[in-house]
């Protein structure tokens, strides 16, 4: 059925979602409103009736952001139901969202009590015991070493509020640099891309950009399984009257793809490691045919000059050559984004966790720019997100970034918050960058950390290279604290483990990546001992006695709401103001995008309306970097620059990836995601329905390399590079020829005791390289070179 | 005219910090982007050295002892650990320095003898010398607290 703009479909009644990810469409015509649809999941055998409580919140399984209500009964979550009011996902929820977001809470391996490690095994413990041993372990080290002894490795999964918090302990009650999360791996790249063009993170563009398009580029981004309800939203459009067209730029064909050709696009397959190559072209290609708004970027931009020289050599056929795609499909998706009025563009991991990341993503940046499509509708540049929270990982400072999108480098901005904390300005580590997660684990691995905490994340799993990780945090050189659900492969190995609330079980907000705020209220009590994270933190530096210049505690908050409260002054008068939301304004009516400032107090749709970017030396993030080299602009050369509120047009020459296929190693080894996980699966791998749909991992293989190797599909094979290998059976696939592909989400906890392999190997980091981007130093995930064997024909 | 002096100085200095680049990059392996960006920069020196054969090609190079004594030695080993990282990059720095200030003097007298060609060829070369003395900064200013204050 077909039903018109602005009605409803009910979904209570619908099977199964695994396999039909994006559900019903409601299409609708350009610049109509997206339609009402609601989803929801209860437990088997209950109705609406027995439902005791619908509490608000909005899901963590993919960073979309969809608002939701859950479902309580008998003091258990039992259900969940898209909220319709809500501007992010008008009632959808994708599949993780509704198989996978509570059934996790009362699995029977649940952390309910801290553990320590004694003659190296680990016991149960009392919260005094197990806090006493990291406050002793703390103390010791900041007597002996000082605070570059410490390190915090935190996550995309918490709130607002215990990133902020943290932030805090660790920039102000410590002063440790060392402070980074998972979101390295995930967002960095979207962030760095936004301070090289922008002067700032923050997202320009809005979901609503979807409605007004007339094309969408989908650069790296799968967003067909790793953002469900993002991409309903897309093909609504494309099932309506007037539809976009879209460009899909993906090594493997994907579903993506399929619509990209589908609506008369392009779906380009770029080797591994070769974007910046295309991306340049792209660019030539706007010059040559006086497709750039040449007023428009005199008045707005810097660098047009550099950036002609930079992209000059990058014929289609020369990018044709270097990318092997068709130069005639780089020439149509040139003209496509050329003569649009309206692109949005999405941007995600085949960008970010690739060779050349922020050079990449910046050049989807300057294509906008070219243009002067950006801060009007259908406009939009989505440099998303990986995760749920992991836009307010970056705001708050809960990684190596000033709180407030704050500037290490400008001493105002560090005396702005020694003034709002009450501390030294010498407290607050400024006088180098910001340690990154890689350079954190490297520190760890030499001792000169002794103490690693970890909250929310599983690197045993999701960093490269595992069996290096595994060793080095299960060594005796670095004091390892694990904070989480469950006994995830990385806790394994932890010397205390802290056992955490989670979703639903504690009040926060979180901000999505396209920049709306929504609020999670606390829907059940969590199961024994276990603690909401910003509980155990505020435990801590109670036991560390924290305090202030005045001798007055440090972090003078106790609930969540006062700790929103502590941030809303933080973000004041910066980019991402908070400072007109309130818990109260967010209860009961969809989120709102910040800024929410009194000016603005429904927030903000779009940023840079008025053209004016966030460049100006006393206000920008960060000076910039050379894209090659990763080396940063001093402020003196950044102040000679003169931009004043104009964005920055930045491009390099392509370079060939680190690691090259060889006769050894011929094939280009990628990793990716399943529509039915998320990260390392903590809570969808404990979802019957998600787990069943894709309960273990595989390979694929195009079928020209699965000829030459002699396997065919269900062969089980092994993929191994100079750094490891993995085990798995082979799907013969559309990816593309040379180029072998893994999903990341599967590790160890579900088939052994050990934090790594018992038996076969079957992480896909097992065979990826330690390197990372010289900007956003987001790993490279995606080129590796590998060969394969058949272990096993198929039964 | 002493412009072959320097032609040979600039020369030699450029393919000094190319291997040197390469020395601390094979001898500093653990630390990857150090390895990889090693390289990297390396490959721009050589590139410089190559594009010098086309000024030597015309203004000739002499190498005569008088400068002798501005000639760096390179890197001949690497050091360990953090401290020695640290050195390292800082004796990359200096050689770098070296490059630079050559390379200045070279752009002078190419702008002394109207010549387009070897101007075009000293700022491209002076520009990519600065952008390796900025990413060695930026990587000694991220280095050095932590190998000062805690590493063993």
């Amino acid at each position: 059925m077909t039903p018109e703009p602005g009605s409803t479909l009910d979904r209570l009644d619908r099977p199964d979602r695994t396999s039909d990810p994006w559900g019903d469409r409601t299409p609708h015509g350009r610049g109509t409103g997206w339609p009402v649809r609601r989803d929801q999941v209860l437990d088997a055998g209950l109705t609406d009736a027995d439902v005791d409580t619908w509490v608000q919140s909005a899901c963590v399984l993919c960073s979309n952001g969809c608002a939701a209500d859950i479902a309580v009964k008998d003091g258990r979550m039992v259900g969940i139901r898209g909220r319709p009011d809500d501007r992010v996902n008008r009632g959808r929820l994708g599949p993780k969202g509704l198989y996978g977001s509570w059934p996790w809470a009362s699995a029977g391996d649940r952390l309910t009590t801290p553990l320590v490690r004694d003659g190296g095994e680990l016991r149960e413990a009392s919260w005094d015991e197990a806090m006493g041993r990291v406050v002793e372990t703390s103390k010791r080290l900041l007597a002996e070493k000082g605070p570059l002894s410490h390190g915090f490795y935190t996550s995309g999964q918490l709130f607002l509020e215990e990133y902020y918090t943290l932030g805090v302990i660790g920039k102000a009650g410590i002063g440790t640099p060392h402070m980074d999360g998972n979101t390295r791996l995930c967002t960095a790249t979207s962030a760095a891309a936004l301070k090289e063009s922008f002067g700032c993170d923050g997202q320009p563009g809005s979901y609503a950009d979807i409605e007004e398009c007339d094309a969408v580029f989908l650069y790296g981004h799968n967003m067909a399984e790793t953002q469900t309800v993002l991409w309903s939203r897309i093909l609504d459009r494309t099932h309506g009257g007037d539809p976009p067209v879209l460009v899909c730029v993906d090594p493997r064909s994907t579903a993506v793809a399929e619509e990209a050709r589908r609506t008369g696009g392009v779906h380009l397959a770029p080797a591994p490691g070769t974007n910046v190559a295309l991306m340049n072209a792209l660019l030539r290609e706007q010059l040559e045919h006086g497709w750039v708004d040449d007023t428009w970027v005199a008045d707005h931009t810097f660098g047009i000059d550099e950036l002609r020289q930079v992209v000059d050599p990058y014929t289609p056929e020369h990018a044709a050559e270097v990318c092997q795609v068709r130069a005639d499909d780089v020439r149509r998706a040139a003209e496509i984004f050329g003569t649009a009025d309206r692109v949005l563009s999405t941007v995600l991991q085949g960008f970010y966790q690739s060779h050349q990341a922020t050079a990449a993503a910046v050049a989807v940046n300057d294509l906008h720019l070219l243009r002067g499509m950006i801060g009007r509708p259908g406009c939009g540049i989505l440099q998303m997100n990986g995760q749920p929270t992991a836009q307010n990982t970056r705001e708050c400072g809960a990684d190596g970034d000033l709180p407030g999108f704050r500037n290490w480098e400008n001493p105002e901005h560090v005396a702005e918050l020694a003034r709002l904390w009450n501390v030294d300005e010498l407290t607050i580590p400024h006088w180098a960058p910001p340690t990154h997660a890689m350079q954190i684990f490297r520190y760890a691995e030499q001792g000169s950390i002794g103490l690693l905490w970890i909250s929310a994340t599983n690197p045993a799993v999701s960093m490269p290279e595992l069996g290096r990780i595994r060793d080095l945090l299960a060594g005796d050189q670095c004091f390892l604290v694990v904070q989480d659900l469950f006994l995830t492969e990385t806790a394994r190995l932890a010397d205390v483990v802290l056992p955490a609330a989670g979703w639903g079980e504690k009040a926060g907000t979180f901000t999505n990546a396209d920049r709306t705020v929504h609020l999670s209220e606390k829907a059940v009590d969590p199961p024994g001992e276990a603690r909401p994270d910003l509980d155990i933190w505020l435990d801590y530096a109670d036991r560390m006695g924290f305090t202030d210049r005045d001798g007055q505690p440090l972090v003078r908050w106790r609930t969540p709401e006062e700790a929103f409260e502590a941030w809303k002054e933080c973000s004041r008068g910066r980019p991402c103001d908070y400072s007109a939301l309130s818990y109260d304004r967010l209860r009961g009516r969809s989120g709102l995008p910040w800024p929410v400032t009194d000016e603005r107090p429904d927030g903000t749709e779009r940023l840079y309306t008025d053209h004016v970017f966030p460049t100006g030396s006393d206000y920008c993030e960060n000076y910039g970097h050379d894209l090659v080299t990763g080396g940063v602009v001093t402020p003196e050369k950044h102040k000679a620059m003169g931009l004043a509120g104009r964005a920055v047009l930045k491009a390099v020459p392509w370079q060939p990836p680190h690691e090259q296929p060889s006769t050894t190693y011929p094939l280009l080894f990628t990793t990716g995601r399943t529509v039915h996980h998320f990260h390392t699966r903590t809570k969808t791998g404990r979802a019957r329905r998600l787990r069943e749909a894709a309960p273990s991992p595989w390979v694929e293989l195009s079928a020209a390399d699965a000829d030459r190797i002699g396997v065919s599909d269900g062969d089980r094979v092994r993929v191994e590079s100079p750094r490891g290998h993995l085990e798995a059976p082979v799907r013969v696939t559309q990816v593309r020829e040379g180029t072998v592909f893994a999903p990341f989400h599967y590790g160890y906890w579900d088939v052994g005791e050990g934090a790594g392999p018992d038996g076969a190997p079957r992480a896909a980091n097992e065979l990826t390289m330690t390197i990372w981007d010289p900007v956003s130093k987001q790993p490279v995930f995606k080129t590796a070179a590998c060969r394969v064997s058949r272990v096993e024909r198929s039964g | 005219m002493q412009l072959a002096v320097y032609v040979g100085m600039v020369h030699a200095a450029e393919q000094t910090l190319a291997d040197s680049f390469r020395q601390v990059g094979d001898g500093h392996a653990a630390e990857s982007d150090v390895a990889h960006m090693c390289a990297t920069l390396a490959g721009w020196s050589d590139d410089h050295v190559r594009r010098l054969h086309r000024v030597a090609d015309r203004y000739g190079e002499m190498d005569v002892a008088e400068p002798e004594r501005l000639h760096a030695e390179g890197l001949s080993e690497t050091r360990e650990g953090p401290v020695g990282l640290l050195r390292d990059l800082q004796d990359l720095y200096l050689l770098a320095a070296l490059v630079q200030s050559s390379w200045t003097v070279v752009l002078q007298a190419a702008q002394g003898v109207r010549d387009h060609e070897l101007l075009e060829i000293v700022e491209h070369c002076e520009s990519e010398t600065d952008r390796q003395m900025t990413w060695l900064t930026t990587r000694i200013k991220q280095a050095a607290p932590q190998a000062l204050l805690v590493a063993s």
